[in-house]
């Protein structure tokens, strides 16, 4: 077949970008193949914009207009500041597991005393071996552009197996740190796969060393979960103000698993996160929750789709957005419920807070439904914080900005509760108060 | 000096006056008492005092001790010891009542130079006054007045009222949707403030609650002024002969 591709100037100089960056790239054979058929395929599609119904609200070629060349490899100095930063945010009591500038670095990773039934590699190790979960690490979809440009281009990250049976006592974290002053593209992608009755919690932490600024993360995660395992999940997207991040996750459950995971943006200054759960085995529950605190011309998307493709599973989804000055915050949650998936229980509910008159947010609930024996609702509202509580709280001594940041907590607080570590719920809400704290 | 005066205090909400030169001089250790119909603007004067938004003084002054009101803010008036108990206390989901009258004591003590309050100190302070009004301690944990009764609401505004320790107290329609033994412990609340550096205005609709907070001074406003003030005999006068004739008046 014959296709004509209409190439922008920076779709030529991004294809110029990939010849040169292949000799960087890890994975020979099939796996190379597969790169080059990402490649190919986002060189059709190139940079989504609005005409494409999921990107409607994320217009990237107006937003980012192109993608950068891939950011060096970290030197020695960049690692150092990586490591400055890395310490400065550094969750106590977690596994850390630190990607600087899309490369994995080992000597700031927590890499000793592995408890039995956890593996943790790079992932160019993994696709340097050949190994057989190379093609897992690369199972994607190729009909989204930002996703096949991450097949295409991903540099390293970090491969994770637990075995059945065993329970990890210490949560990991994969830190994410951007150290370069120049602008340039990270582009990661992680495997996860828990075992038949495994336990895991997982942190991914986005972060920028000082003097990063424009940016452009593209992270991808892959997670398998098996039959009756459980995976807790906590994503900070606290990159620079200037920074891009544009990541997706890809989940699949056994049966009778669950998949708690807990979203909050409150960095970059344009962030899509699209998160598809795809329900293999009957009896499982997920619980997508997420919170946006936004301000400045700051954007932030968070996209999910729930495939409900089997029967008996329960989805719920509580999402909040803060959004002040211009910030531009968006959520669009589709849920499919295949034919043959009776019993599904799925409930959606997102709200958004808008502290200005010029915020925006866009609520994008969607249900599809295919099957005649369910439960499934959403709903969303969008509206301000309420004068008569504020001048409750006023009259009762709280100065005006601090009144707004206790309605704000709670506003918040409600999904945030939903992350079931104590220490990770702690880390949560301190971020969202660092956010009210810089806005008071 | 008066603790609170206004002086011819001249109202707009919309476009529409509602207060139409309204006059009033509290002194430290009195209890005056407000009553007029539905209407006669008792609540306008509440929310002007204390700052609510949404109303426009064309005229006139209050003076809290000497001070301009009307140039603070709603939060700086509370800090200065002015208080407004709420004809209709607002929830506040997710924001426990404990976690809201801890940060809102230490804005006020803040605002006055004085040191935070620590939350060991807090707590037995709180506890003190919670349990002379029969408030249950795991009220104090859930959202502020989420899912109390209107009973238990109005004990709040009490509590808090204990607590911060206002030189003036606004009472508004304090008796609003209480039933007589409700009543009676939120009168007791307030009773138990009475002192001789502290001021009171009870707004209300009905003599009852004047029953059983006894009022030094009674003001009847009617159309956004007040028509005569007397003493406690003027509320069970008013009562007897309802508010008719000073609508004429007025």
């Amino acid at each position: 077949m014959n296709v004509v591709v209409a190439k922008t100037g920076t779709g030529r100089a991004l294809g110029d970008a990939f010849a040169v960056a292949r000799d960087r790239l890890p994975g020979k054979g099939a796996i190379s193949d597969l790169r080059r058929q990402a490649f190919e395929a986002y060189e059709r599609m190139g940079l989504p914009h609005r005409r494409i119904e999921d990107w409607k609200y994320t217009d990237l070629r107006a937003l980012m207009r192109e993608v950068l060349p891939l950011a060096p490899q970290p030197d020695a100095t960049a690692l150092d500041r990586a490591a400055g930063t890395a310490k400065a945010q550094a969750i106590e009591g977690v596994r850390r597991l630190v990607l600087v500038d899309g490369v994995f670095a080992p000597d700031l990773s927590d890499l000793a005393g592995l408890q039995k039934g956890l593996t943790i590699r790079p992932l160019r190790d993994v696709l340097e071996a050949g190994d057989a979960l190379s093609g897992q690490a690369f199972t994607a979809d190729s009909s989204n552009p930002m996703i096949a440009l991450n097949a295409a281009l991903a540099t390293d990250g970090v491969v994770i197996e637990v075995a059945n049976g065993t329970v990890l006592t210490q949560p990991l974290q994969i830190v994410h740190i951007a150290s370069a002053a120049a602008p340039g593209a990270i582009v990661t992608r992680s495997l996860l796969r828990l075992g038949r009755d495994a336990v895991a919690t997982l942190v991914e932490s986005y972060l920028a060393a000082d003097g990063a600024t424009a940016y452009q993360a593209h992270d991808a995660l892959v997670v398998a979960i098996g039959d009756d395992a459980r995976l807790d999940h906590v994503r900070l997207v606290e990159d620079a103000t200037g920074a891009f991040n544009i990541s997706s996750a890809t989940v699949s459950l056994g049966a009778h698993a669950h998949f708690n995971t807990f979203g909050m943006t409150t960095g970059a200054h344009v962030s899509r996160y699209q998160l598809t759960v795809a329900f293999a085995g009957e009896g499982s529950k997920v619980e997508t929750n997420g919170v946006n605190l936004i301000n400045g011309k700051q954007h932030a998307d968070t996209t999910l789709l729930l495939d409900h493709a089997v029967p008996h599973c329960d989805s719920r989804e509580i999402f909040r957005a803060v959004v002040d000055d211009r910030a531009h915050s968006v959520f669009q949650g589709r849920i499919i419920v295949r034919p043959h998936a009776q019993k599904t229980d799925a409930k959606m509910m997102t709200r958004a807070l808008l502290l200005s008159d010029e915020a925006e947010a866009d609520n994008k609930p969607e249900l599809e439904i295919f099957a005649d024996d369910v439960t499934c609702g959403h709903g969303a509202t969008t509206g301000a914080l309420d004068e008569n509580l504020l001048f409750y709280m006023r009259a009762r001594g709280l100065p005006e900005k601090e009144a707004q940041a206790l309605l704000i907590q709670a506003f918040v607080g409600e999904a945030i509760e939903t992350i079931a570590s104590d220490t990770l719920r702690e880390v949560a809400i301190a971020a969202a108060r660092r956010w009210l704290e810089a806005r008071a | 000096m008066s603790l609170l005066e206004v002086k011819d205090l001249k109202v707009r909400v919309d476009e529409r006056e509602i207060l139409h030169g309204l006059s009033l001089s509290v002194n430290p250790g009195e209890v005056h008492a407000i009553m007029g119909p539905n209407g006669s603007g008792k609540s306008t004067l509440s929310h002007v005092i204390a700052g609510k938004p949404g109303y426009e003084v064309t005229g006139g002054q209050i003076l809290f001790r000497g001070e301009d009101l009307l140039e603070m803010d709603p939060n700086e008036r509370a800090a200065k010891g002015v208080f407004l108990a709420f004809q209709y206390p607002v929830e506040i989901p997710g924001v426990t009542t404990w976690n809201f009258l801890h940060a809102a004591l230490n804005a006020q003590r803040k605002a006055r130079g004085e040191d935070e309050i620590s939350s060991p100190a807090f707590l037995k302070k709180v506890r003190e006054v919670a349990k002379s009004l029969n408030i249950p301690q795991d009220m104090l944990k859930r959202g502020v007045n989420v899912g109390f009764s209107g009973g238990e609401k109005k004990r709040n505004e009490i509590l808090q009222m204990a607590l911060f320790e206002p030189a003036v107290c606004i009472l508004d329609e304090m008796d609003s949707g209480l039933d007589i033994d409700a009543l009676r412990i939120a009168a007791d609340g307030v009773n138990a403030l009475r002192s001789p550096d502290r001021a009171m205005v009870v707004i209300t609709h009905y003599q009852r609650l004047l029953n059983y907070i006894v009022p030094d001074v009674v003001h009847v406003m009617s159309k956004g002024r007040v028509v005569k003030s007397g003493g406690k005999e003027l509320a069970l006068e008013l009562e007897e002969s309802g508010y008719a004739q000073f609508e004429d008046a007025a």
